[in-house]
C-alpha cells in the first residue's frame, strides 16, 4: 500500500537530514521524496511517498507529527490527490525509429526538448503511472538514461 | 553581555541551581561565566555520567536536568547518557561546546557532528549560529524538554558564538512554537467513555508506567486506585508508584517481573495503561493487552498509542491532568473485593519457592532486608543486570521512596551517577545505590565525584565476579558456553574504598546481615557495602 505525505516544514538547516533520519531509524520506506519552496517565506514543502502496511503508514504520520520542524502533515492515497512528476528520458534514434518515437510522444503528451543526430531528450510531466508507461513504450527504441523528480502531490479540489 | 553570559543568565531564569558537566577548550567561555553565578557545577569524571547525574537530578526534582560537555570526545561521551534519557523520557537540556563556526566541516581538533550523531535520540536539537538567538533557544529547549512526552534537548554552540557580544538580553516569557503544542487535557468525550467502562468493569487493573512519575501524578493515581479499590501493576519505570506493601499493589509486569502481575494483566477485563508503552520487555505479546478486554491507554505521546497495543479508548494528554479530570467524573467501579482476593491468592500461590543460598549472600533476601531497613521517602538507584531484576522484584519500596533505574536503554553504570545527581536534588533523603560488579566497574570513577560533593550515598556492590546477567543468558541460551563474562581482575574493593576514604563493609553470607545493614545505613556518610554472591546465582 502506498501513501503520500505532504509536509510543510520550517526552512531551517538540517531539516531534510532530520526527516530522512527518522525514516532510516524506524526502517520506513521512502519511495520518493521531493523538496521545494512554498508560497510562504520560511516554509518548505516535502512530498514523500512511502509504502508499507496500514500500521506502518499510520506510524509514519504520527512520528512525523512529533518532529519539531514539521508544521503540518497531510496524508492521502494516490487517488485522493493530483499527482505528477517530471521526467527526462534520453533515447537513441535512427531514421527508422524517429517517427515511431514522435508518435509515442504525441500520444503520451510528451515533448522533445533536445536532440542531436542520434539522440534526443524527451520531457514529460504527468502522473507516475503515465511516466512509467512512457518508459515502457520507449524501451524498444533504446533508452540511454532516465531522470525522474519523484512525485509531487496536492489533494484534489472539492466544492 | 557575551553569548556565554547570556547562556548562564538564561539558566538562572529557568531556576537552574545545579549543572553536571566536564569542561574543555570550546566550552570554557560558558564555564568561565558560571563563576559569576550561584549555579553550582558538579564536575563528573566522564561525560556520560554528567547526563546520568542530570537524569537522577531531574527525576527527583521534577524539573529539567542540565549537563554540559565540550566538543568532539566530550560530546560523544555524552551520547550514551542522552540516549538513556531519551529511552526513559527524562527531561534534560544538554549543552555542548563546538569548534569555531568558521572551522565547521574542516575536521579540526575535537570536531564532531554531535547534533547529527544524536538526531535519532534527542527530542530536539539546536546548532546555534547567532548568539542573539540564545535566549529564545534556551527558553524553547527547557519548554520542549519538560513538556509533553519529556526528553533530552541538545544545544550545540560554537565557541565563537559564546564569545559574541550581544548587549543586554531579555529572556522571553513565552515560547512561540507553531510546530509544537503538546496536548495536556484529555478529550472530554473520551473521559466520559472511561468513566462508562469503569462502571461496568468486573476485574479492572491499572498498569502504571514511568509517565506517571514524569507527570507528577503519583498521588493522583493512588487516590484513584484507593478510592475505587483498583489493583495496580507497574512497569520497571513505573516502580515506586505505590509502596510495596500497599494491598492494591501487585508488582512489576513483564518477562522479568512477577508471575502474579502478568496473571493480573491476562485475567483483567479492563486495563487502564497510563504513562506506559507496552514495551517488549513489559508485554511480550502486546495483542493480549487488548484481546477480549477493554484497554484504556493514557499517554502524553500520540505515537505511543496503538504502536504496540491497540486500545479501545485512546486518551492523549498529561497523566496528572487526565486523572484530575477523571476525579471530576462520577465513576462508580463495582465492588472489586473478589477480584482483589483472587489476585492475593495468585501472589501467595505463584511466589517462587526459592532455595536460599547459605554459602554466599542471597541477593534477593539481602535486598529485601536492606530496603526494609531504609527510611521512608528515600531514594534507591539501581543499575542494570541481575542486580536490577533482583531489586525490581525484591526491594521493599516504602512510602514516598523513589526507585530509579535505566529501563528503556538498560545502560550499565547508571546507578552511581544518578544517585549523585539525585542527592543534589534532595537534601536529607537517604540514598542507596545498588549495582553489580560489572556496572560498578563502569561507574566507579564517580566515587571521586561522590566524595568531592560530599554525597552520602550508600553504595551496594553485588559482587559475583561475573557479568551475571549475560552469564545467565549464556547459561540458558548457549548451554553454559560462557564467553567473556568473567571479571576476575579485581580490584580489592575494600582497598579501593580505603583509597577514596570511603567507609567499607563486606558481607560474605547472610549471617549477621541485619547488623551489617544497620551499620551500613547508619550515619550521614558515604559507604560501600560489598556483598559476595554465588557466581552461579540466577535471578
Amino acid at each position: 500500500m502506498k501513501r503520500i505525505y505532504s509536509i510543510s516544514v520550517e526552512n531551517r538547516s538540517g531539516v531534510l537530514a532530520k526527516i530522512a533520519s527518522l525514516f532510516r531509524r524506524r526502517a520506513f520506506n521512502i519511495d520518493s521524496l521531493v523538496v521545494g519552496e512554498t508560497g510562504e517565506p520560511g516554509v518548505s514543502s516535502m512530498t514523500i511517498v512511502s509504502s508499507g502496511d496500514e500500521h506502518t503508514l499510520t506510524q509514519i504520520e504520527k512520528q512525523l507529527n512529533k518532529k519539531l520542524d514539521i508544521i503540518k502533515v497531510r496524508t492521502f492515497a494516490e487517488n485522493e490527490s493530483v499527482n505528477c512528476e517530471l521526467m527526462l528520458v534520453k533515447v537513441h534514434y535512427s531514421q527508422n525509429t524517429r517517427h515511431e518515437i514522435m508518435d509515442v510522444c504525441t500520444i503520451m503528451d510528451a515533448k522533445i526538448v533536445d536532440m542531436s543526430k542520434s539522440q534526443m531528450i524527451i520531457q514529460m510531466c504527468d502522473s507516475p503511472d503515465r511516466t512509467s508507461l512512457l518508459i515502457h513504450m520507449l524501451q524498444p527504441v533504446g533508452i540511454i538514461e532516465v531522470a525522474r523528480t519523484g512525485m509531487l502531490a496536492l489533494p484534489r479540489c472539492f466544492n | 553581555m557575551l553569548g556565554c553570559e547570556a547562556m548562564v543568565k538564561c539558566l538562572e531564569n529557568e531556576g537552574v541551581k545545579h549543572i553536571f558537566g566536564y569542561p574543555g577548550a570550546v566550552i570554557c567561555p560558558f564555564f568561565d561565566s558560571l563563576l559569576d553565578s550561584d549555579i553550582e557545577t558538579v564536575l563528573v569524571r566522564t561525560e556520560q555520567n554528567a547526563a546520568h547525574a542530570a537524569s537522577g537530578y531531574a527525576r527527583i526534582n521534577g524539573g529539567v536536568g542540565v549537563c554540559v560537555a565540550t566538543s568532539g570526545p566530550g560530546a560523544l561521551n555524552l551520547l550514551t547518557g542522552i540516549a538513556t534519557a531519551f529511552a526513559d523520557s527524562i527531561p534534560l537540556v544538554c549543552i555542548t561546546g563546538q569548534v569555531e563556526s568558521e572551522q565547521i566541516g574542516s575536521d579540526v581538533f575535537q570536531e564532531a557532528d554531535v547534533t547529527g550523531a544524536a538526531e535519532s535520540f534527542v527530542k530536539y536539537s539546536y546548532y546555534v549560529t547567532d548568539a542573539r538567538e540564545i535566549p529564545r533557544i534556551m527558553k524553547e529547549a527547557f519548554y520542549i524538554a519538560g513538556s509533553g512526552r519529556r526528553g533530552p534537548v541538545l544545544i550545540d554552540i560554537p565557541v565563537d558564538v559564546q564569545n559574541t557580544e550581544i548587549g543586554d538580553i531579555e529572556y522571553p516569557e513565552k515560547v512561540q512554537l507553531r510546530t509544537y503544542k503538546p496536548t495536556i487535557s484529555g478529550h472530554a468525550v473520551q473521559i466520559k467513555k472511561v468513566a462508562g467502562v469503569f462502571s461496568k468493569a468486573k476485574r479492572p487493573l491499572i498498569y502504571a508506567g514511568g509517565g506517571v512519575h514524569l507527570a507528577g501524578a503519583v498521588s493522583h493515581l493512588r487516590d484513584f486506585a484507593e478510592k475505587n479499590g483498583i489493583p495496580v501493576v507497574s512497569t520497571m519505570m513505573g516502580l515506586s508508584v505505590m509502596p510495596s506493601d500497599s494491598p492494591l499493589f501487585f508488582g512489576m509486569v513483564g518477562n522479568n517481573g512477577v508471575p502474579w502481575a502478568n496473571k493480573a494483566v491476562a485475567e483483567s477485563d479492563l486495563i487502564m495503561m497510563i504513562g506506559a508503552r507496552a514495551a517488549d520487555r513489559a508485554v511480550s505479546q502486546p495483542e493480549i493487552m487488548a484481546d477480549g478486554k477493554t484497554l484504556i491507554h493514557i499517554d502524553a505521546d500520540t505515537a505511543e498509542i496503538g504502536k504496540n497495543a491497540v486500545p479501545t479508548i485512546p486518551l492523549v494528554g498529561d497523566a496528572k491532568k487526565i486523572l484530575k479530570q477523571m476525579a471530576g467524573e462520577d465513576i462508580k467501579v463495582p465492588d472489586t473485593s473478589e477480584w482483589l482476593r483472587t489476585l492475593e491468592g495468585y501472589r501467595e500461590s505463584m511466589g517462587r519457592k526459592r532455595e536460599k543460598n547459605k554459602d554466599y549472600v542471597d541477593a534477593a533476601e539481602f535486598l529485601e532486608l536492606l530496603t526494609s531497613c531504609m527510611k521512608e521517602k528515600s531514594i534507591i538507584t539501581v543499575d542494570v543486570g541481575q542486580n536490577q531484576i533482583w531489586a525490581c522484584n525484591h526491594a521493599k519500596v516504602k512510602e514516598g521512596t523513589r526507585f530509579l533505574t535505566s529501563g528503556g536503554m538498560g545502560t550499565m553504570g547508571y546507578s552511581l551517577p544518578a544517585a549523585i545527581g539525585a542527592r543534589k536534588a534532595s537534601s536529607g533523603r537517604q540514598i542507596v545505590s545498588i549495582c553489580g560488579d560489572g556496572a560498578f566497574h563502569m561507574c566507579m570513577c564517580e566515587l571521586s565525584t561522590m566524595m568531592q560533593t560530599k554525597a552520602p550515598v550508600k553504595v551496594v556492590v553485588l559482587n559475583n565476579t561475573r557479568l551475571g546477567m549475560v552469564r545467565e543468558y549464556q547459561h540458558y541460551h548457549y548451554h553454559d558456553r560462557l564467553s567473556a563474562v568473567e571479571l576476575s581482575g579485581g580490584p580489592d574493593i575494600g582497598k579501593l574504598a580505603e583509597a577514596y576514604g570511603i567507609r567499607y563493609l563486606k558481607l560474605e553470607n547472610m549471617d549477621g546481615a541485619r547488623g551489617a545493614v544497620d551499620e551500613f545505613l547508619a550515619g550521614n556518610d558515604a559507604a560501600i557495602m560489598e556483598c559476595i554472591l554465588d557466581p552461579e546465582a540466577l535471578v
